[in-house]
């Protein structure tokens, strides 16, 4: 094939709108692009002038399926620039709450945009007549997820009882217990998921780049820490801006983001090259099971290694759950003085590193605002990866170069409507 | 008897439409009888036949109003779900701001490439049969909106404020706790969920059809909420509804 124009508008199974372009004359690959067509919502305009107690109602907005980590990173920035560190019941709860958040997206995109891929079915609506099974068991998993959060949080998408410095009130012991046994219950479910994963052809095709992600020290790292690159250096979540930039590319005015390459990796896979070490070994040993090891360069492994991360975090929230009942919960005063002066909230997203910037007069009103959103620092390295991959692709039919590329969209999970938290991107249909 | 239904996501942050699959005791059951025909964010498909369309977001720009126009012909019954496409919800706060500014402050010099349009709810351009409030949409009350249709009957959907849920659940009243509500007028059917977690309503479900607007505004008055703070409550999630309640 010489010459091949693939548009592909409004990509299915991603959350938000999104549009491949790719244009190849006499066999070389012009352009390939992903555009994101998502209407812009101006967070941060909208932020500027309300209270500190408001902003992580706000942010919660940007995503429904990320609502948990918006708030999170919402009010850490509120807290980092009001000098408060929160105690370490409210830490642990925020954690637990991550875990839940994680177990709800990662099932969801695993079991119902991208398996069907895999299986070979257009979604799971037909899943649901061909693999009955894998449908229920996706529903236990995603639903033990959106529980763990709506206990917590009071629901999933918005939650209710996250505030800057503490919660607006506890989870009932009662309440942990059972979600812990159904927690250690979700093994089965999780194995049955490896043995399916076994089965399943994932593409080859690799591209080596830069990863980032936070740094743990003593625990894979979901809620803290500074950040590290798989290119050997550290940064401070406050120093982002010397090390990240935004810039607009033309023609399309897309903000992407860059390190010290081209492109970087955000999510799941670059946390788990930069942080194997450190998942719990029930992780570790599905890792091995279904073949992904450090460093891995494939991009579609992404789910492969969400899977991984899956198991983590059922792990990680039933030991997190035994550290807040063995301890006792207690309702703790939380205290709160704004201060004028710039905060920054940095946590992993299911998709990947999330930042949230706020400046606030002494009034504890917000005069300035910025958030970094995982799609948007994957997207350079979406297109390196269309770039990369096309060459290889170009003996098979337009249908089959389209459906791979579309598979390598859905693989990083790009969350659309979060990454156009204020651009747009005007394209040229070539 | 199934019918076929279409989910379309607008300027969204696409929680509502999420919502619609976090049913999951129900929605092997509501998959039986609904068959999803559209649904970009979880199925391929893109049929143009379907009877139910539920709308998920607020209408920000030129080409959302056609397509809601081209999606309100096909479908017989247009369902609103959530504040965005309910109120124009918690985006219509860029309104309080110049466009000139927000453009500005978002795209710098290239501000001159972009427009922008005033965030409007669907029934600013088309007929809506049915509304699903909240900021997201309530699970159950999806549910019952679905079940209603199949059965052909109007959904359940309370027309009371929050207050009432609060009382069933005996909630001790978050007035009482130094907090500001929006629960006295805003519409119930959530279960009263922040003030049962402690936190003051934030109107997310929008307003009873007759809400008492100067006895609330007095209550938040007497509690010390400053004329300011109570605009900024009830612009929240009020959207285009919000400011027509304002007063000048
Ligand atoms: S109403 Fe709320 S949850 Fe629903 S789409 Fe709008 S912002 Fe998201
Ligand atoms: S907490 Fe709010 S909704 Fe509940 S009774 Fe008090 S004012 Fe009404």
């Amino acid at each position: 094939m010489k010459n091949l124009d693939i548009k592909v508008e409004h990509v299915t199974r991603v959350e938000g709108h999104g549009n491949i372009v790719v244009k190849v004359r006499d066999g070389r690959v012009e352009d390939a692009r992903l555009d994101i067509v998502e209407s812009p919502r101006f967070f941060e305009v909208m932020l500027q002038g309300r209270s500190w107690q408001e902003a992580s109602w706000i942010t919660s907005r940007i995503c429904g399926i990320c609502a948990v980590t918006h708030s999170t990173a919402s009010l850490k920035a509120t807290e980092d620039a009001f000098g408060i560190v929160p105690s370490a019941q409210t830490v642990l709860l925020r954690k637990l709450l991550l875990d839940g958040e994680y177990i709800q997206s990662h099932v969801l995109h695993v079991y119902f945009l991208v398996a069907p891929d895999l299986l070979g079915v257009g979604s799971v609506v037909p899943l649901a007549g061909t693999h009955i099974e894998v449908v229920r068991m996706a529903l236990r998993l995603k639903k033990l997820g959106n529980d763990l959060c709506a206990l917590v949080g009071g629901r999933h998408v918005h939650p209710v009882a996250m505030k800057v410095n503490g919660f607006t009130s506890l989870p009932e012991p009662a309440g942990l217990a059972s979600a812990r046994e159904r927690l250690v219950a979700a093994r089965a479910d999780l194995d049955a998921t490896v043995e399916l994963f076994k089965t399943l052809r994932i593409p080859a095709f690799t591209r080596e780049t830069e990863y980032l992600s936070l740094k743990g020290v003593d625990e894979y790292p979901l809620y803290d820490g500074d950040m590290m690159s798989s290119d050997g250096y550290v940064f401070k979540p406050r120093g982002y801006l010397e090390s990240i930039k935004e810039t607009v590319v033309p023609p399309s005015s897309a903000k992407h983001v860059a390190a010290r390459r081209d492109s970087y990796m955000v999510g799941a896979l670059a946390r788990f090259n930069n942080n194997h070490g450190l998942l719990h070994k029930r992780a570790k040993a599905v890792a091995d099971a279904v073949g992904l090891s450090a460093p891995c360069h494939n991009p579609f492994m992404i789910n492969v290694a969400q899977l991984v991360e899956t198991v983590h975090c059922v792990e990680h929230a039933a030991e997190t759950i035994d550290m807040l009942l063995g301890s006792g919960m207690s309702v703790e005063v939380s205290d709160v003085r704004p201060i004028a002066g710039r905060g920054v909230g940095v946590v992993e997203a299911p998709r990947g590193t999330l930042y949230h910037d706020y400046t606030y007069g002494a009034d504890g009103m917000i005069t300035g605002a910025n958030c970094i959103i995982p799609t948007g620092q994957n997207l350079a390295n979406i297109e390196a990866d269309m770039q990369g991959i096309l060459p290889g692709l170009l003996g098979g039919t337009e249908a089959d170069v389209a459906q791979t590329l579309k598979m390598l969209v859905r693989a990083y999970d790009p969350c659309i409507s979060c990454a156009t938290h204020s651009i747009e991107v005007v394209f040229d249909r070539g | 008897m199934t019918v076929r239904a279409g989910v379309f996501a607008f300027t969204s942050c696409e929680g509502c439409s999420l919502i619609t699959l976090e049913v999951e005791d129900r929605l092997l059951e509501i998959l039986g009888r609904v068959e999803f025909v559209n649904f970009r964010e979880a199925i391929d498909d893109k049929s143009d036949d379907y009877d139910i369309a539920f709308i998920d977001g607020a209408i920000t720009r030129e080409h959302e109003v056609g397509e809601l126009m081209k999606i309100r012909e096909r479908a017989a019954i247009l369902v609103a779900m959530g504040a965005c496409a309910v109120q124009g919800g918690l985006y219509f706060l860029k309104e309080y701001h110049e466009p000139g500014e927000t453009l500005a402050y978002v795209y710098g010099d290239k501000a001159g490439q972009f427009d922008t349009m005033p965030v409007r709810p669907v029934s600013q351009y088309v007929k809506v049969d049915h509304s699903l409030y909240g900021c997201p949409i309530d699970k159950r009350e999806f549910v019952e909106v679905v079940t209603a249709l199949l059965s052909g009957r109007r959904p359940n959907i309370p027309d009371y404020p929050v207050c009432n849920e609060c009382r069933m659940s005996e909630n001790i009243c978050v007035f009482e706790r130094g907090l500001a509500c929006m629960g006295p007028v805003t519409r119930a059917g959530c279960g009263a969920i922040c003030p049962s977690r402690h936190v003051g309503c934030f109107g997310c479900r929008g307003m009873v059809d007759k809400p008492a607007l100067d006895q609330h505004r007095a209550v938040l008055t007497e509690r010390g909420l400053t004329e300011e703070e109570i605009t900024a409550r009830y612009r929240m999630f009020n959207g285009h509804w919000g400011s027509a309640h304002e007063k000048p």
